[in-house]
């Protein structure tokens, strides 16, 4: 084969933290030729995002590369001063962020800001590149491709302004394009055409690119070669087709194999919480229409729909943080005040919620003690020694050792701040726990452990789950019933085995249909069975 | 730094680094050590004028109030800097200057902070109307030029040092009331604001243990700022003479008894330097009050202004 387009050998970066410099990558080697596509796959803080910046010889702030060859084109990126890389950036190589609602000024229009890197740096004149432009829109396959352009990033969808990004990327022709986790951000209804539109523009322009994600499922679709990287070092690489039948290490195997939860569902006669005919509105915004859900005793309900469904309203609703327009909320066989104030501490005590970033879920100035031992103290007047035992007691049943007790929320890794709110959700010894897309933030492999140890908890203390979560992975993994929402309203409600078989109503179908499989040419069956929903119905709004 | 890989945790994939926890006060001297001169000239200073202003009685060597019988002596070994319009010890007075100015400065700023404070994080976890009703009526009182406005009501009310300080208080509550409100807010959406309120807790507990802890820095740097300008206001108020009344001794009114006595500068210059002396200890003060959190800020917000 010919000189790659990229070369990289035995590239070291140091990062800056704690007031001092760790090699967070830690001398990997990387080859991308013309018109390929390398998946860059790894947990968070593996280094995907350092090393894909570094490819444009760029190093974000608190980072310095360190040594190493990087070659693009035949130019020595190491080497070369900061002014000429910059001309480089954005001409030859160009990047798509996560957030395309971030990278784009809502001040302009598309249209000037697509053009924009090109015309500047005298690629193409104005006209040529806005004709350009239009092009790339039609190719990313934007409504409109004739006059999109001319709307400000607010009138478009987010689905459609990272395509409106990567349009954005390409107009300049680079000869390779760095994807970080262009799709986490959106729904699945959507990424599904954000990724067929890239996948097709990156083979029509012959560019090669290098796509960064934790998806594996996305990444199988849309890479000819996979890289896994951990802590900073390769753990290895292979084509695609290959690394999916046979991944050669036992790492890369463990991250194939998590997702083997699997548990039948199964409902129950007995209901702990009934939601009848419940409306909800903010202000004169309706959000939920006629919204019946039941949850039976010891049993998972899991949510599931798009962004801005209802499935988080539904949940302010059940804990009194929204009272509804009409409706009933019906806990254990008597109603529930609609507002939480009215609501008693016993009411309270047996309905608790866990959030999806557990973040923003702990008060960082108080310790894990603190934290699990407040419920204690609050609903069953626990101190002292008593309080002491029963938050060592709780660590152990969320598998923490109970000299956690001592430790911030700051010095927690993401999946044990989230096993601390389990643990203070458990504290107060509810009979329902409302879990918010609790994994979404998570690495897979921890998300296993966190729905494992869900699992576990509701067979020994047989609490009841609502379990709201986009993803569907997670949704065989946990639930025992579906109940599928889509604007609001509640599309069906069933046994998981159930909703999961066909027939399915038509949205249901479409949002099954897009969870993305691990199997080469899922996408392109995917699309291809989206286009006939959409010809048998006339619409679907996916954007 | 150190890596424990000896817990009970099953996902072993999450390797957890976990700083080595320091106490309290051994974290304290090692930002200590690492602070800039000028913070650390600031501290001496401040620590110098607490103990002048704590143990003045036994520092100076006259009494508040002693007259004696030469007015505006020259400054001599019997007076350090001589004495004033009608003979009281001129260094006596700045050292009581010093307890009666801060102690006055002091009360009334922890006074700004409980009634500012205390009403902004009500109105930002309340909100609706009480935190309508409470910014509009700051906004009212913002609107008015605060030292004009004590002024006035300094002379409906009277000089006393009681009203002083609750007058100068309630109109500074209102700059800290617009602070911890904006800081509270950003707090208040968090979700272990929602998870405390979900749990019944009342008002004040999400105030105080909630909140107040994680908006703590940012009030700490304005206590200082706060505490400068109402000393300022209270030296400006004495020296317009509906401050701290005589025979108390105060900074500003000694500032304006001596005044005239600048005027002889062509014949004795340390005589002209007299009125300066309590102006310099004001000036000196605030000099002080404003490095140390400088350097606070620095370190607490990640404000940077050198790069």
């Amino acid at each position: 084969m010919s000189e790659p387009l990229l070369k990289m050998r035995d590239v070291r970066i140091d990062g800056f933290t704690d007031e001092r410099w760790h090699e967070i990558i830690k001398g990997v080697d990387l080859d991308l030729h013309h018109g390929e596509v390398l998946g860059l796959i790894g947990e968070s803080g593996a280094g995907k995002s350092t090393l894909g910046l570094a490819a444009m010889g760029f190093a974000r702030p608190g980072c310095r590369l360190t040594s190493g060859e990087i070659v693009f084109d035949g130019m020595d990126l190491m080497a070369m001063s900061e002014r000429r890389k910059q001309k480089l950036r954005g001409t030859r190589i160009a990047y798509v962020a996560q957030s395309a609602a971030a990278a784009f000024n809502p001040a302009h229009t598309l249209l000037k800001q697509t053009t924009e890197v090109a015309v500047r740096t005298g690629v193409m004149g104005q006209k040529e590149a806005e004709e350009y432009a239009r092009e790339l829109y039609a190719a990313m396959d934007l409504p409109n491709p004739r006059t999109i352009g001319e709307r400000f990033p607010h009138q478009v969808s987010g689905g459609q302004l990272q395509r409106a990004m990567t349009a954005m990327a390409m107009c300049a022709k680079p000869d390779l394009i760095v994807f970080d986790e262009p799709t986490t951000a959106l729904d699945v209804t959507t990424q599904v055409n954000v990724l067929a539109a890239m996948r097709k523009a990156v083979k029509d322009y012959n560019t090669a690119a290098i796509y960064i994600t934790h998806d594996l499922a996305v990444v199988a679709q849309m890479a000819d070669r996979i890289k896994v990287l951990r802590f900073g070092e390769e753990v290895e690489e292979q084509p695609t087709a290959q690394m999916l039948s046979d991944p050669k290490e036992d790492y890369t195997r463990s991250l194939w194999a998590v997702r083997g939860i699997e548990k039948p569902g199964e409902s129950g006669p007995d209901k702990i919480l009934e939601l009848k005919k419940i409306t909800a509105a903010y202000g004169t915004t309706p959000v939920l229409t006629k919204v019946n859900i039941a949850v039976p005793r010891g049993k998972t309900v899991a949510l599931v729909g798009e962004s801005g469904s209802g499935k988080s309203t539904t949940a302010r609703v059940v804990t009194g943080l929204l009272p509804p327009v009409s409706g009933q909320v019906i806990f254990d066989g008597a109603p529930l005040p609609p507002e939480l104030k009215n609501r008693s501490k016993d009411q309270l005590q047996k309905i608790q919620m866990i959030y999806q970033m557990a973040d923003t879920a702990m008060n960082p100035k108080q310790s894990v003690g603190e934290i699990i031992g407040r419920p204690l103290r609050f609903y069953h007047g626990m101190s002292g020694t008593a309080q002491r035992e029963r938050i060592a007691e709780l660590l152990e049943m969320i598998e923490l050792d109970p000299s956690f007790a001592d430790r911030l929320p700051g010095e927690l890794s993401g999946g044990q701040k989230q096993r601390v709110c389990i643990a203070r959700a458990l504290a107060a010894e509810p009979e329902l726990i409302i879990c918010d897309e609790v994994t979404s933030a998570l690495d897979q492999i921890v998300q296993e452990g966190i729905l494992k140890l869900l699992l576990r908890l509701q067979k020994e203390l047989g609490v009841s789950y609502i379990f709201i979560t986009h993803d569907i992975e997670t949704v065989r993994a946990i639930a025992d019933e579906v109940v599928v929402m889509y604007q609001g309203e509640v599309v069906e409600q069933g046994l998981k085995e159930e909703i999961f078989a066909p027939p399915h109503p038509d949205y249901t179908e479409l949002l099954l249909s897009s969870v993305p499989q691990m199997e080469a040419g899922w996408l392109d069956r995917a699309i291809a069975e989206r286009r006939e929903l959409v010809d048998s119905r006339g619409e679907v709004a996916t954007d | 730094m150190t890596n424990t890989t000896d817990e009970t945790y099953s996902a072993a994939a999450e390797v957890a680094q976990v700083r080595v926890r320091r106490t309290w006060r051994e974290r304290a001297w090692l930002s200590l050590k690492k602070a800039p001169p000028t913070a650390w000239f600031g501290m001496v200073v401040i620590a110098i004028y607490l103990v002048v202003a704590i143990l003045a009685p036994l520092i100076a060597p006259y009494g508040e109030a002693q007259v004696f019988p030469a007015p505006y002596a020259p400054w001599s070994a019997e007076h350090l800097f001589g004495t004033d319009q009608i003979g009281r010890d001129i260094f006596s007075r700045l050292i009581y200057g010093a307890r009666n100015t801060i102690g006055i400065a002091l009360a009334t700023t922890l006074l700004a902070f409980t009634i500012g404070g205390g009403l902004a994080l009500a109105a930002a976890i309340l909100r609706g109307w009480t935190d309508q009703i409470l910014s509009r009526i700051v906004d009212v009182l913002m609107a008015i030029p605060s030292l004009i406005f004590a002024l006035m009501l300094l002379s409906i009310f009277g000089a006393s040092v009681v009203s002083l300080i609750l007058i100068i208080a309630v109109l500074d509550s209102t700059r800290v009331f617009r602070l911890t409100r904006a800081v509270a807010m950003n707090v208040v959406v968090m979700e272990y604001v929602e998870a405390a309120r979900l749990r019944g807790e009342g008002t004040g507990w999400i105030m105080r243990r909630e909140i107040l802890p994680n908006i703590l820095p940012p009030l700490v740097a304005e206590f200082g700022l706060r505490f400068c300008f109402v000393f300022l206001t209270v030296a400006a108020l004495s020296f317009l003479g509906l401050g701290i009344q005589p025979p108390t001794a105060d900074w500003g009114s000694m500032v304006r008894e001596n005044a005239s006595l600048i005027q002889f500068a062509q014949y004795d210059l340390k005589a002209a330097l007299t009125p300066l002396l309590p102006a310099a200890a004001i000036a000196l003060l605030t000099v002080a009050v404003n490095f140390v959190v400088d350097w606070f800020l620095y370190k607490t917000s990640g404000l940077r202004d050198e790069r």
